[in-house]
């Protein structure tokens, strides 16, 4: 009988594949965001917006991750631009190893900045590292205020957060002040963005800062 | 939330270790969980108890320590561990506290026969 010293991280195999991503990404010039949300919260619909503001500023291609279906590649096709569904079946997040088998199906040559559209889950998507430079979280502001300090995995990872549906503010019963308190409360240096899909208040402060961020390495 | 997963993550690590070291049993395995992951403890020796059957294994006792929640200031340097209020603002200087503790998913060591 004998110990064994192992101290394997168990997502170890996830992280590895996703430096391989990165390592791709890099190889090709592609700035690449992970875009997370609960269910319903707008990702789509800001990725909509966010490609109409930018599309002709960079050249685009956007990975969509659903249980099922292909709505929304085929949304994000409507405006031109290249779009690859990977579709998970029960996985409940993308990893990186979908990610990877995904990749050779986008136009790497031709592409500079990449949005990967994760699947719609409050929790698990922040664990698994995909290779992005960015990780942007769409949160709805009728979700509640309280959710920032229920949910702190993904607010915590999140670079930036979008709040969404902005527009709905008054009919949502929620205080704009406490939830934004509530965000701070989990990630002090993350940048927020109140927007509205709909109406299109906030998408230029929000596109603006991402076009900061861009960089080619 | 995905324990299942994990739980074949680690099985599949430990019986690669367990070759590595010319042995057909696995007596015991340790693994380390932060408390700021998505892994709830009891659903994660659930899938293990599950999936370690015909495996080398089968007759491991698994044991989990729980690792708690622990935060340093970026600015000062207080050290803070986090009881049932979330922030990640420090208390003492309005700083940045990072994260020092509490996100580990790790196999420490295997027992083998």
């Amino acid at each position: 009988m004998h110990v064994v010293d192992i101290h394997s991280k168990i997502l170890e195999e996830n992280n590895k594949l996703a430096n391989e991503n990165w390592r791709i990404f890099k190889e090709h010039a592609i700035f690449a965001v992970n875009l997370m949300s609960a269910p319903g919260a707008g990702k789509t619909s800001l990725l909509e917006q966010t490609i109409i503001k930018l599309k002709h500023i960079y050249n685009i291609s956007v990975i969509e991750g659903d249980l099922q279906t292909s709505i929304d590649a085929d949304r994000i096709r409507q405006l031109d631009v290249s779009s690859v569904q990977i579709i998970t079946g029960s996985v409940c997040h993308l990893d990186a190893r979908m990610i990877q088998n995904t990749i050779n199906k986008i136009p790497l040559a031709e592409t500079e900045l990449l949005f990967i559209e994760n699947v719609g889950n409050l929790v698990c998507p922040a664990e698994f590292y995909l290779g992005e430079d960015l990780k942007v979280m769409v949160f709805s502001v009728v979700e509640g205020e309280e959710k920032p300090i229920k949910y702190p995995f993904m607010f915590h990872e999140a670079d930036a957060v979008i709040l969404n549906k902005i527009d709905l503010i008054e009919y949502s019963g929620i205080e704009l002040y406490t939830l934004v308190d509530n965000v701070f409360k989990i990630n002090p240096a993350v940048e927020i963005f109140p927007v509205s899909c709909r109406n299109g208040d906030g998408i230029i402060e929000w596109t603006n800062w991402l076009r900061s961020k861009v960089k080619f390495f | 939330m995905h324990e299942v997963s994990i739980a074949e993550n680690i099985i599949e690590i430990i019986e690669r270790e367990a070759d590595k070291n010319n042995s057909y049993k696995i007596l015991r395995v340790k693994l380390l969980l932060g408390e700021f992951t998505s892994i709830v403890k009891d659903a994660l020796l659930f899938a293990l108890d599950i999936l370690k059957t015909d495996t080398k294994a089968n007759d491991a006792f698994f044991e989990i320590e729980q690792i708690k929640l622990k935060t340093a200031c970026f600015s000062c340097g207080e050290i803070s561990e986090m009881n049932n209020e979330l922030n990640f603002n420090c208390a003492k200087c309005n700083g940045v506290m990072t994260i020092i503790e509490g996100k580990e998913l790790e196999i420490e060591y295997i027992d083998l026969d």
